[in-house]
């Protein structure tokens, strides 16, 4: 069975030519069909960019400079533009980080669900109105046929999100990108919507790439896990297993830095400077290197 | 949490209601003014007293029904043509609202799909409508105007196009910078990632967003549409010279004005009733269709 997603050493650039800075260096991930992975690193590793590369909304002054991502064994790159847009929203869908300002203020919420729906099953505005209302339903909202009529700035955060989760998984995606969905949450509503996602993501059999910067909802509902630091992959594995014993200092440091509840607040440690320092040393030799090479 | 949200909204028929009585005293103002200013020019031939060309050289220059040697029949008095003034008021308005509907609808529909363009495509396609923008913005309109009347002749399309030529611009530059503004919220790149093309989101997604913005500048032009053609009017280059005009009233004032200040006075007051009644119409709009504001 092909994987859903396979990035492989991607190299990501912004801004010009003379000036451009190396986003994402040789960055490689797999994520197979049906499988949830969790791409985690700090603020700054290039996990955005990746799951933005990966939709095709990287910034304007943002450019691929080499590697590939397939999808289903197609290649996302090369693709025409239409084609590509063919399979946004309905093959690979997105989960956006921040519900507050992804819907669109001036439609109901109804109508956003409708407009996606029409798109791309060419369903009658009616019979998208209606299995609007099922997908708010499956997504635990009280009151669908209401909440349909309502603007996004009626509705609570938690709602939203859970609207924006019931758009990606509106079309039966095989691979929904959510970019880091939970941040913007309270942690009661967080919990929430992690069990949503997975209930709908084993109703609809979708792989997830699930970025994020905290290890603990990794823990919770990915199987496997990539850490990712300054655009390079530095470890990759079954997330049991990598929790368990960390093969890079990076995420045994990152794990250290990460509060526990069993643990005493005393026993988290900051991520070294020196660790950090000599990874992004690495990273600039390896641009070095590459410019070498091209030149 | 989700109770907490559903509480605040209705269903859509109170949220009209609530919206109309929110629009509050500018809305019914405005309403009122236009919608009178445009009644009177539909049904100038039932209410006007009297032919509007009509002349009665005995009958001239008589002051306002309720003044000491007023006529009755002439219920604003008359011009030193003999000619009543109140039916010249009420077909001079015919003039002021075709033009202001109807120059003020194709400029909006210029400016607005020229703004779109600019701002969603950027580079040298931006850069060029911009420059055109500044390059007609610098010169005089009512120069401009001139120029225009001289070259196709006085008419009612001559004016209306002089209007279409140089407001244009107004809408294009709102526009384009609303556009750019709204391409870099959020909703814009998630409507991206459903798979929408370039026009799918700018009339889905962006348009509805301009709504507001535009219904508001649409009824200030109108207010300065009134104005350019009361200008144009007073220097003799609008409308054929026998059709009454508020501007070409003033015109004829002017030089009695000793003598019969009403004939002045009275179009002048016309004018800013009009003008301030489309500019509050935007205003109260503005407030009712902003579903943001709706609160």
């Amino acid at each position: 069975m092909t994987a859903a997603l396979t990035v492989r050493d991607l190299h990501v650039a912004i801004g010009h030519r003379g000036s451009a800075t190396n986003v994402l260096r040789g960055a490689s991930l797999e994520v197979g069909a049906g499988e949830v992975r969790g791409l985690v690193g700090e603020t700054g590793a290039g996990k955005s960019m990746l799951g933005r590369a990966v939709l095709g909304l990287l910034p304007a002054n943002a450019v691929i400079t080499g590697g590939t991502i397939q999808f289903e064994g197609r290649d996302l790159v090369a693709m025409p533009e239409p084609e590509r847009r063919g399979l946004l929203g309905r093959r690979i869908a997105l989960i956006p980080q921040d519900p507050m300002t992804s819907l669109n203020p001036v439609k109901q919420v109804g109508a956003q669900i409708a407009a996606l729906l029409r798109h791309h099953l060419a369903l009658s505005k009616r019979d998208a109105l209606s299995r609007a209302e099922e997908l708010l339903a499956e997504v635990a909202i009280r009151e669908p046929r209401r909440v349909l009529q309502l603007y996004p700035h009626e509705i609570s955060g938690g709602m939203r999100q859970r609207v924006l989760i019931a758009m990606a998984f509106a079309c039966d995606p095989s691979l929904v990108i959510a970019d880091e969905p939970t941040t913007a949450l309270d942690v009661t509503v967080q919990r929430q919507v992690l069990q949503l996602v997975e209930r709908l993501r084993q109703r609809h059999g979708a792989a997830i790439l699930f970025v994020t910067h905290d290890l603990g909802v990794v823990a919770k509902i990915c199987r496997t896990m990539t850490v990712l630091h300054a655009g390079r992959v530095l470890e990759e594995g079954e997330t049991a297993d990598v929790l368990a014993e960390p093969r890079h200092p990076y995420t045994r440091a990152l794990l250290a830095a990460t509060p526990r509840a069993d643990r005493p607040a005393e026993a988290l440690r900051p991520v070294p400077q020196a660790l950090i320092e000599n990874l992004w040393a690495e990273a600039r030799r390896l641009d070095r290197q590459s410019a070498t090479a091209m030149s | 949490m989700v109770d907490l949200a559903l509480d605040s909204a209705a269903g859509p028929s109170s949220r009209w209601t609530a919206a109309l009585r929110r629009g509050g005293p500018r809305l019914w103002l405005g309403a009122a003014l236009v919608g009178v200013l445009v009644l009177v020019a539909l049904a100038a031939p039932l209410i006007a007293p009297h032919d509007p060309l009509e002349q009665d050289l005995m009958s001239a220059q008589l002051p306002p029904a309720w003044t000491s040697g007023g006529d009755p029949a002439y219920f604003l008095g008359t011009d030193s043509l003999g000619r009543c003034v109140l039916s010249r008021l009420i077909y001079s308005a015919r003039t002021a609202v075709a033009v202001a509907l109807v120059a003020a609808t194709l400029a909006a529909a210029i400016g607005i799909v020229l703004g779109l363009v600019a701002g969603s495509f950027g580079g040298w396609i931006d850069q060029l409508t911009s420059r055109l923008i500044d390059v007609w913005m610098a010169f005089p309109p009512v120069l401009l105007s001139i120029v225009l009347a001289a070259v196709i002749g006085a008419g009612l399309t001559s004016v209306i196009a002089a209007i279409v030529v140089v407001d244009w611009t107004r809408f294009a530059r709102v526009v384009r910078a609303e556009t750019m503004v709204q391409l870099k919220r959020d909703y814009a790149a998630a409507a991206r990632a459903i798979g929408l093309g370039r026009g799918g989101i700018l009339r889905l997604e962006i348009l509805p967003n301009l709504v507001p913005l535009v219904v508001t500048l649409l009824a200030v032009e109108m207010g300065i549409a009134i104005l350019v053609e009361v200008i144009l009017s007073f220097v003799g280059i609008s409308v054929a010279g026998d059709t009454p005009t508020w501007g070409g009233m003033i015109a004829e004032g002017r030089q009695i004005v000793y003598q019969a200040p009403w004939i002045m006075a009275l179009p002048i007051a016309c004018i800013i009733l009009s003008v301030i009644g489309f500019n509050l119409l935007g205003d109260g709009l503005r407030t009712l269709l902003d579903p943001v504001q709706r609160r």
